[in-house]
């Protein structure tokens, strides 16, 4: 019974197997990323640039359909377009990079559904703003698996001085010239990760697997790398769990994983071991040193 | 020999000038202290020498020496202390010029990081998150990566600010035997007291130099009462400086 329930549907149809590989690519190189962007408070940044992105994905999948090559390609343009313009303009004017940001990711939204709903029809849309992780073929997930492995090579690369730019920028612009660089990959980065979620999850999800976990790992460490770890394992169990309940209850699949992340959530906010509420409520006894 | 010369520095933000035409030379190995009230460009001109900001006008001459010799100590509040790292990986960051982007910690680089621990008093602190120390301890780990960075030219951003007074004199002598080795020290400061008893040489700032000079002469209560007197506020409406049009026409 738990078998049939639990392992089930991934040994008997290969639209889950796929799902899970999927889910496992975006969770290994998602994760990461979200914590990151957490760290540096750069969430809802992260939230923003995954409206942004709408338009060009939206082009892309109208040129070609569901190809995700195309719809990567559109995405990426339209995400540095939308950042480089939110930069320029921040710094040219004055105005808050995050102001200039909300109100380019808003025009990049309502353009991108613009596109979808004039040439598309509504499932196309729900398609795009939802995703549908059940529906990826060969194809699709041999590019989720490609954008995840650039997504962990690079970040290797860029690891260090991402941290010390995080920690201490002053510091790292005196003694290196990787920051920037640093900042720009990151930001790549991100691009790439959500459009990477973008067929799993849609566009207004694609941020929640990389974010929640983060949020997650955060309750349970203070050492960075054990957050990464707990965030990918948070990433990789949401993931597997919300196509458990998707399966047997019909729930959306993107949804339903975004859903059983906010559940660890909202427990690690009660129990967990770093700041929890119970934590804080029921402290124990003080210690010696 | 000069370590640092300013020729008509002027650095700032925005085309609005915080140090305004600096003129003169630091030696090799001397010890300076940078004083001035709140406002004066005591932060400015040290970032403006480690090379995180660009001279608006002027330039600075650091004598040969290259970007990676020189080891700048930040205010605390330029840290983000909610980020989770342990006080020896971020001591060991002061490795940096032998690390760099992929090289690993060793054995060796290992003791060197746990040797200067130790000099500023952080045995056993090695895993400590640096969110949960004191601002005195911060200010240790601060100086130990100081310290790994062995630079030939230092600059302290008001490195004794807000730390109990056993703390400022063990971290003082840090900065004396430093002297003592022949490094170039640079302070931006506050306490008057240790200015005069433990630095020879002082740069009264006020938005521009008041007074440079030996430390005896230099400060005294005229110079600060002049720098008491800089005026703070950024004028939106001011016009391009003038003494840059009478340099330009001697030129």
């Amino acid at each position: 019974m738990v078998h049939d329930a639990l392992i089930g549907p991934f040994t008997e149809f290969e639209f889950m197997r796929r799902a899970l590989a999927a889910v496992i690519a975006l969770s290994l190189a998602g994760a990461p990323i979200g914590v990151f962007l957490m760290l540096r408070r750069m969430s809802l940044v992260g939230d923003a640039m995954a409206h942004a992105i709408l338009p060009g994905a939206a082009v892309g999948f109208l040129l070609s359909g569901l190809n995700l090559f195309a719809m990567t390609a559109g995405g990426l343009i339209a995400g540095f377009a939308v950042a480089i313009l939110a930069g320029v303009v921040a710094r040219s004017t004055g105005l808050k990079e995050d102001a200039s940001l909300a109100t380019f990711y808003l025009a990049s939204l309502a353009l991108g559904v613009t596109i979808v709903s004039i040439k598309g029809t509504n499932i196309d849309l729900l398609h795009v703003l939802f995703g549908n992780i059940l529906a990826m073929d060969d194809q699709t997930l041999l590019v989720v698996a490609f954008n995840a492995t650039v997504t962990l090579l690079v970040l290797a690369v860029i690891y260090r001085p991402l941290v010390i730019e995080s920690v201490d920028p002053l510091f790292l612009r005196t003694v290196s010239r990787a920051g920037g660089p640093a900042h720009l990959a990151f930001l790549a980065l991100v691009v790439i990760n959500l459009v990477n979620g973008f067929q799993a999850l849609g566009t207004l999800l694609a941020v929640g697997l990389m974010i929640l976990p983060a949020g997650i790992a955060r309750f349970w460490s203070r050492d960075l790398t054990v957050m990464i770890c707990i965030a990918v394992v948070a990433a990789v169990v949401s993931g597997y769990a919300g196509l458990v309940l998707s399966f047997q209850t019909r729930i959306p699949s993107g949804p339903a994983i975004i859903l059983v992340a906010t559940v660890f959530y909202i427990v690690s906010v009660l129990f967990g071991r770093v700041g929890g509420v119970v934590r804080q409520m029921f402290p124990g006894r003080h210690l010696e040193a | 020999m000069a370590q640092l010369a300013f020729r008509n520095v002027t650095l700032g933000y925005d085309r609005h000038p915080a140090v305004h035409h600096l003129n003169g030379e630091v030696a090799s190995g001397a010890l300076v202290a940078v004083i001035g009230p709140n406002g004066a460009g005591k932060s400015t001109l040290l970032r403006g020498i480690v090379g995180i900001l660009k001279p608006l006008d002027g330039s600075i001459h650091l004598g040969g020496l290259d970007a990676r010799d020189i080891a700048y100590l930040p205010q605390s509040a330029d840290i983000d202390r909610t980020f989770p790292i342990s006080v020896f990986d971020f001591v060991g960051t002061g490795l940096w010029r032998g690390t760099g982007l992929f090289g690993g910690i060793g054995k060796a680089a290992r003791e060197k990081i746990l040797r200067a621990m130790a000099s500023v008093g952080l045995n056993g602190f090695e895993n400590r998150p640096i969110g949960t120390l004191s601002g005195g301890q911060m200010q240790r780990v601060l100086f130990a990566r100081v310290l790994l960075q062995d630079a030939r030219l230092i600059v302290l951003d008001e490195p004794f600010n807000a730390i109990d007074s056993k703390t400022t004199a063990d971290l003082l002598a840090l900065v004396k035997h430093w002297h003592h080795e022949g490094r170039t020290v640079l302070a931006a400061l506050h306490d008057m007291e240790m200015v005069r008893t433990h630095f020879s040489e002082t740069l009264v700032l006020a938005r521009g130099p008041v007074a440079w000079g030996p430390t005896a002469e230099v400060l005294t209560p005229e110079n600060l009462m002049i720098a008491m007197r800089m005026c703070e506020a950024f004028d939106d409406s001011a016009t391009a400086c003038a003494a840059d049009d009478v340099s330009s026409r001697a030129a």
